[in-house]
């Protein structure tokens, strides 16, 4: 027996994860719906994942291909460490950086820019679950609230920046509401991956590990974040002072959620994808459609591999 | 004249209470705590109704228990005995028997209540837009535009300079917080209102143009209004009947000219002799 076999496959033991997943299936039957659970203590602070962890450790099987991502980068010191450690309590799953070939995607601030499948599972690492917390600092009062779907204080929040900055001044953690009911705060995902949620494809699992709440997007559910009707959703648009839409210095798109970040050598202001694999792919589908113009789009797959490699 | 309020034998008693409390305590005893168990009786065997348009005013002395039936009305206490019935356009509602859903959904929707302090009232954090904005986006109102005009519809109606729409309440002064507290009352134009010593601790000049406000809103909006208070002027200027109550208990009511004028009861007599 190895050093891998002698540890529990995934970490916890199968009570705990047992629990995780019937807290997963209230979660998605009651859309939107904090489900309190006891969050079990892991080998890293609460705080750095512990809730995305839980839920990924619980839910995912052997062979199965996981993909840890934390800002849209695959090489944050977060998604380093908990990849390393899945793979250490997992040992035969498989681990890649590509968003296509994962069955579960683990991340921290961001959704990947193309868009997930049927048959993947996102599972975000959430700080604060919830979104009346800014408004009524009484847990046994914000259940209420949630029970009556009263979110008139959230909206007033709503209300005041726009009197007060002529715009709705949240730039992450925007309230959505799920299924038409319960609003939720979707992780510290930007404004622009909230669109993402709605009708999602995949299932999107919640994960707060220290305030022990897991809460989910179940897949092809309404998510509409919180607006007036005269005031309507608007994400990044990420354009210069001429208007023109900023390009990831890297690779050159147009379409994905820019990362800003001062050049040390230059002192310019420098833009480029946040989500790093997308920024890759991107990256060499253009660089292989610029040497070999004619080559079919088949190809770009071996270029990618490069790319990533 | 429609009803919109019946109230009958309502009592509210703060601690364990025992078989000797109501008897025990009243005005003939000059006590409302009850010498066998040292309850307090706030509140006793009030009965009362109320119709469209039509304000009722509760004098007493502080301790009397006029604000605890008031409270309990408005669902901030629970009631000990007792049944109140709100008649509501077509539907009527027993309001001690609403779950605390219900009973949400009422004081949201149909109940406005201004505070002696407007701190309770109001919410200090939020611009007095935003209070008025609360109140209407409780009502399912998501247009930011209209809200907007709203809000400075009822400031100019209760006469806040608009300018200061956007201020917090904690600046102004007590006056226009108390305005400001009525505005958000009145933002879904309420058919029952309660107010709870709204002019007390004002200014003659603030309180005259509060009353006159109130008396507005009645004939404007034929909302029918509760009005608590120990001040007689108040009463006199604007309630059409009056209960007096001492001690927990009801001790006259009626025509509030015909209890001024002819008062029954000593402390009455006594009340309307002191104030004049």
């Amino acid at each position: 027996m190895n050093t891998a076999e002698a540890t529990q496959f995934g970490f916890l033991d199968e009570f705990a994860k047992k629990e995780i997943r019937r807290t997963v299936l209230k979660a998605i039957a009651i859309p939107g719906y904090q489900v309190p659970y006891s969050s079990r203590e892991m080998p890293m602070g609460r705080g750095f994942g512990t809730g995305g962890l839980q839920l990924t450790l619980s839910i995912i099987g052997r062979g199965q291909t996981l993909k840890v991502i934390d800002q849209g980068s695959d090489d944050s010191v977060n998604a380093v460490n908990l990849r390393g450690f899945i793979e250490s309590v997992c040992p035969s799953v498989n681990t890649t950086t590509k968003t296509a070939d994962a069955d579960i995607i683990q991340s921290r601030h961001r959704i990947p820019e193309l868009a997930l499948t049927e048959k993947q599972v996102l599972v975000l690492q959430v700080p604060y679950p919830d979104p009346l917390v800014i408004v009524e600092p009484s847990e046994e009062k914000r259940k209420v609230m949630h029970g009556e779907a009263d979110y008139s204080r959230l909206l007033v929040k709503l209300y005041e920046d726009i009197v007060h900055f002529d715009e709705v001044t949240i730039s992450h953690r925007y309230p959505t509401c799920i299924n038409g009911h319960y609003v939720i705060d979707p992780s510290p995902i930007p404004r622009y991956d909230v669109p993402k949620l709605d009708q999602s494809k995949a299932l999107v699992l919640l994960g707060a590990g220290r305030e022990k709440k897991i809460y989910a997007v179940p897949p092809f559910t309404d998510a509409a974040p919180l607006v007036f009707d005269d005031q309507p959703f608007h994400i990044e648009n990420f354009v210069n002072q001429d208007g023109q839409r900023r390009a990831c210095q890297r690779c050159g798109s147009t379409e994905s959620f820019l990362d800003e970040y001062l050049d040390a050598e230059t002192q310019t202001l420098v833009f480029q994808c946040s989500d790093s694999d997308y920024c890759s792919r991107f990256l060499s589908l253009r660089k292989n459609s610029a040497s070999h113009s004619n080559t079919e789009i088949d190809n770009s797959a071996d270029a990618e591999e490069l790319a990533n490699d | 004249m429609t009803k919109v309020l019946e109230v009958r034998n309502l009592s509210k008693v703060y601690g364990p209470s025992c078989m000797e409390c109501y008897e025990s305590t009243g005005p003939e005893f000059s006590t409302n705590i009850c010498p066998a168990c040292g309850s307090i009786v706030a509140a006793h065997n009030i009965s009362f109704d109320l119709c469209k348009g039509e304000i009722l005013g509760i004098m007493g002395e502080s301790g009397s228990g006029k604000s605890t039936a008031v409270k309990t009305l408005f669902f901030d206490q629970e009631p000990t005995h007792g049944s109140a019935r709100f008649y509501d356009s077509n539907q009527q509602y027993d309001l001690f028997s609403l779950n605390p859903a219900q009973k949400r959904n009422l004081r949201n929707h149909r109940f406005g209540m201004v505070y002696q302090n407007p701190g309770l009232g109001l919410n200090f954090n939020v611009s007095a837009g935003g209070n008025i904005a609360e109140r209407l986006l409780m009502n399912d109102l998501r247009h930011y535009q209209q809200i907007r005009d709203r809000a400075c519809e009822l400031l100019s109606r209760t006469e806040v300079a608009i300018a200061r729409v956007d201020e917090q309440p904690g600046n102004f002064s007590g006056g226009m917080q108390q305005r400001v507290q009525i505005a958000k009352a009145l933002a879904i134009n309420p058919p029952l209102l309660f107010l709870d010593e709204v002019t007390t601790g004002l200014d003659l000049s603030v309180q005259a143009a509060i009353l006159d406000l109130i008396l507005e809103i009645q004939q404007e909006f034929e909302t029918a209004m509760i009005v608590v208070t120990h001040d007689l002027g108040v009463i006199r200027l604007l309630a059409g009947r009056t209960l007096v109550m001492k001690n927990g208990r009801v001790v006259e009511a009626g025509l509030t000219d015909q209890v001024i004028e002819d008062p029954q009861h000593a402390y009455t007599q006594q009340l309307v002799a002191s104030a004049l």
